[in-house]
């Protein structure tokens, strides 16, 4: 059954992740990127990873998405509606982007490195993988991880920073 | 037939399908037997009477309520992004029933048990955001729209705090399987005659307290019902819902309740855990905490008036979050301790 449903998530996960590209309406866009996420969480959960599938849908189609779609409808993003030289220099960005994956697939393909067989496969704790990831979070890749923590850190000061230097001169604000 | 009946995989879908049956139209019946209980207990505390002419005590009420609805005409408003609009009131309840799979009634009553079942629920409280933003977006009307980013707004910075809030039990369990969570809850303590059983509710009241207030947030009940306050938004992010989609909104709003008060019973009140019963009818008590925790939702609902926008971001950002996370902190600091010695 488990191959049935692979190629049924699959096929789900890529068609909504290119409608998240081609389609003209922003929110739609999200919402189908939010179906991909949640596709890709379902590939994850039959890999034997249930902790990164949830935490996926958990941080990516909850939380983030969640804000992008807040911006879009504060922004009131109805159309696609920008032209001229911007628009054409990022296209040509796009397509250099694109051209550069593709390259890269092809080259995967051709080394058939995809279709091999499971090589490097570790047996999942008796626990379950939460356990797992967590040891290694908090002793092999320690430092790791704090920088990054490090780094939002700054990140979120960063941006009260920024926003209240730009508002400070509005005169006072309540609370 | 028989070939097919033996075959494992059809089995596993059969009687997951069965289960899945019994869950969710036992859910739609306690829905709307929810909603008359919530009408009338909210007549008696005004000194009401509440629905009495359908049938005996207005027992039939529900039935006559969905019929209705049923037989309501469908607007959709002009300027609407109509698929979406569609979605929206779907989205609604589809979460809360997928996180009541995770919820164990009883020893052998339970839809599933995986190792994630906490972080399921979390995940599916998350993905409740969508269905009030996007119904407030798509409707193409300015009170509609505000209810729905008020919303998500709300959920947002309450579902920081109430996931922090279950921290302090996974670290008492040391597993994010709920039935795990239950079984770490059986037996008792005895303090002289008296047994105190061991809920976590009693070794982590501060967490249970964070919890059921965000509860309250993430399914916009009142006192935190902002999303649809009627006094400045009409009615919300529902305004342009008429018929069975505002029916479904209903529904979802008294599914999450009914799921957020399930996972607030398994993780803090010992789920099916209780003297007395055999083993067979220990469901009941899972029905009996749930039933205590819904009137609890009803009696807060008609007791205390709504916050403030502002009050609320305060609360949720300034008190609820430091408070989980201090508690985290003293959970851990205790097991350390209490390891230690």
């Amino acid at each position: 059954m488990i191959p049935y449903l692979f190629a049924g998530f699959a096929a789900v996960l890529v068609v909504s992740a290119l409608l998240t590209i081609l389609h003209k309406s922003p929110v739609t866009s999200a919402m189908f990127l939010v179906l991909a996420f949640c596709a890709l969480a379902a590939i994850y959960l039959m890999l034997g990873a249930e902790f990164l599938g949830m935490v996926q849908v958990i941080v990516y189609a909850g939380a983030i998405m969640v804000l992008f779609l807040f911006v879009i409808m504060y922004l009131n993003l109805q159309h696609d509606i920008e032209a001229g030289m911007q628009h054409a220099l990022r296209r040509g960005i796009g397509w250099l982007a694109g051209g550069v994956l593709a390259a890269e697939a092809v080259m995967l393909f051709a080394r058939r490195w995809a279709p091999g067989p499971a090589a490097v496969m570790s047996t999942p704790a008796a626990a379950g993988n939460t356990q797992t990831v967590g040891l290694a979070l908090y002793t092999r890749y320690l430092f790791p991880f704090e920088i990054t923590s490090m780094i939002l850190l700054v990140a979120m000061v960063g941006v009260i920073v920024a926003g209240k230097a730009r508002s400070g001169g509005e005169g006072e604000r309540r609370s | 037939m028989a070939a097919l009946w033996s075959n494992p995989d059809f089995q596993f879908v059969f009687w997951t399908v069965v289960k899945i049956m019994v869950i969710l139209n036992g859910m739609l019946g306690v829905v709307s037997y929810m909603i008359y209980a919530e009408r009338k207990i909210a007549g008696h505390m005004q000194a009401r009477t509440g629905p009495n002419r359908v049938g005996p005590f207005g027992l039939l009420q529900p039935i006559a309520d969905v019929a209705k609805l049923f037989f309501k005409e469908e607007f959709i408003p002009a300027g609407a992004n109509v698929v979406i609009f569609h979605i929206a009131p779907i989205l609604a309840v589809v979460p809360a029933l997928v996180s009541l799979s995770v919820v164990p009634m009883g020893p052998s009553f339970l839809g599933t048990d995986i190792n994630v079942g906490l972080l399921l629920f979390l995940a599916m409280s998350s993905l409740g955001v969508y269905s009030i933003t996007l119904a407030g977006w798509s409707s193409n009307n300015k009170y509609a729209l505000l209810g729905g980013l008020r919303s998500a707004a709300q959920m947002i910075s309450y579902e920081l705090a109430m996931g922090l809030s279950t921290i302090g039990v996974l670290l008492l369990t040391g597993s994010l399987s709920m039935v795990d969570i239950v079984a770490a809850q059986a037996g008792a303590y005895h303090i002289g005659p008296i047994p105190i059983p061991h809920w976590f509710v009693f070794s982590q009241p501060v967490a249970f307290v964070v919890f059921m207030i965000t509860a309250f947030a993430e399914t916009n009940r009142a006192p935190f019902d902002l999303p649809e306050a009627e006094a400045e938004l009409v009615a919300g992010f529902h305004t342009e819902y008429s018929s069975m989609k505002f029916g479904l909104f209903f529904l979802g709003e008294f599914a999450n309740v009914i799921t957020i008060c399930s996972i607030a019973v398994t993780l803090f009140l010992g789920g099916w855990n209780g003297p007395w019963l055999p083993e067979p009818l220990k469901f009941l008590w899972f029905f009996a905490k749930l039933g205590a925790l819904l009137f609890f939702f009803i009696w807060v609902r008609w007791t205390y008036p709504r916050l403030r926008y502002d009050q609320l971001m305060h609360f949720g950002w300034k008190v609820l979050l430091p408070v989980a996370l201090a508690n985290i902190v003293a959970t851990s600091v205790g097991m350390f301790w209490y390891a230690q010695r």
